[in-house]
């Protein structure tokens, strides 16, 4: 399957370009955040839970 | 049963987590389908040649970028009137998003306008209106990070919300307020004889629902990393008070 863009090919293929990396840029750096944090919570809750159970000991 | 109980940061991720794999799902489908069909399965419009095939994304990052301003709104009300904390990070959430989508809107219009109206930009009530709100954007997330107490910072970027809202509703109606400038009226009407052609309107109305979804997906997910940041804040700060 090809799509004749004509005249305006560059035109039409930048604007989807551009679009689609900014789309994907923001979902990189959604995901990247979102998993540096839920990584820190988890680390901490384990630092946390570690030091009640010394304290029981 | 009330909408508040969300305003419980728990019960907001429990229901969060429960939704997202259906709402990053129905984005990618819709705009997988919504972006094939608009660029491999339309015609080329009479006047504008193959570039109406931008259509799809320039549209509905436009209407993204508006609403996600005013979905800030809400919350931001939300959180000056009833002071809850998962409101006000959904806002947060939000800002990063809705510059995005501005990015979209103002690039695609550009290239979009150079073969169309012979340049890439023009000082046209709705261009400019739009340039506006992403500097309200930017303004907006600096602002946050800018401030070290969560509270001050919520508060402060309400009022800046409340008003960017003008340029907002500026943005959507320019056309309609100053009937000057290049840009042409909405694609999108209730009145028939002025929307786009049927054979343009599914395709778009596709992609629209995908970039509804895209953004309700980001948002939730985005204000659920805002939750735990905070809670991570708050543990730290009470492990550096009992030290």
């Amino acid at each position: 399957m090809s799509v004749d863009l004509g005249k305006y090919a560059t035109t039409v293929l930048s604007a989807y370009a551009a679009s689609l990396v900014l789309l994907a840029l923001l979902v990189a750096v959604t995901f990247w955040r979102g998993r540096k944090i839920r990584a820190r919570m988890t680390a901490l809750d384990a630092t946390k839970s570690k030091a009640r159970s010394d304290a029981a000991h | 049963m009330s909408l508040w109980q969300y305003a419980n940061p728990r019960k907001f991720l429990a229901t969060s987590e429960r939704v997202l794999p259906a709402l990053w799902a129905g984005a990618v489908l819709c705009l997988l389908v919504g972006l094939t069909w608009g660029f491999a399965f339309t015609p080329d419009d009479y006047r504008q040649g193959s570039t109406v095939k931008i259509i799809y994304l320039h549209v509905p990052s436009a209407l993204m970028a508006i609403n996600a301003w005013l979905m800030m709104l809400v919350a931001s009300l939300v959180w000056l009137v009833r002071r809850h904390h998962v409101s006000a990070l959904a806002a947060r959430a939000a800002a990063p998003v809705g510059a995005t989508m501005t990015v979209i809107a103002l690039a695609t219009g550009a290239i979009w306008g150079q073969p169309m109206w012979g340049t890439w930009w023009a000082w046209d009530p709705r261009l400019t209106s739009f340039l506006i709100l992403f500097l309200f954007y930017l303004g907006y997330i600096a602002l946050w990070s800018s401030i070290d107490q969560p509270d001050t910072a919520a508060d402060l970027t309400s009022v800046l919300c409340l008003v960017g809202s003008v340029f907002a509703i500026l943005s959507r109606y320019a056309v309609n307020f100053w009937n000057q400038g290049l840009h042409q009226g909405a694609s999108l009407s209730l009145d028939k004889e002025e929307n786009v052609a049927d054979v343009f309107y599914h395709p778009l109305l596709i992609c629209i629902a995908g970039f509804v979804l895209l953004f309700l997906a980001l948002v939730l997910y985005r204000t659920g990393t805002e939750i735990r940041a905070r809670r991570i804040r708050a543990l730290l700060l009470r492990q550096g008070a009992e030290v």
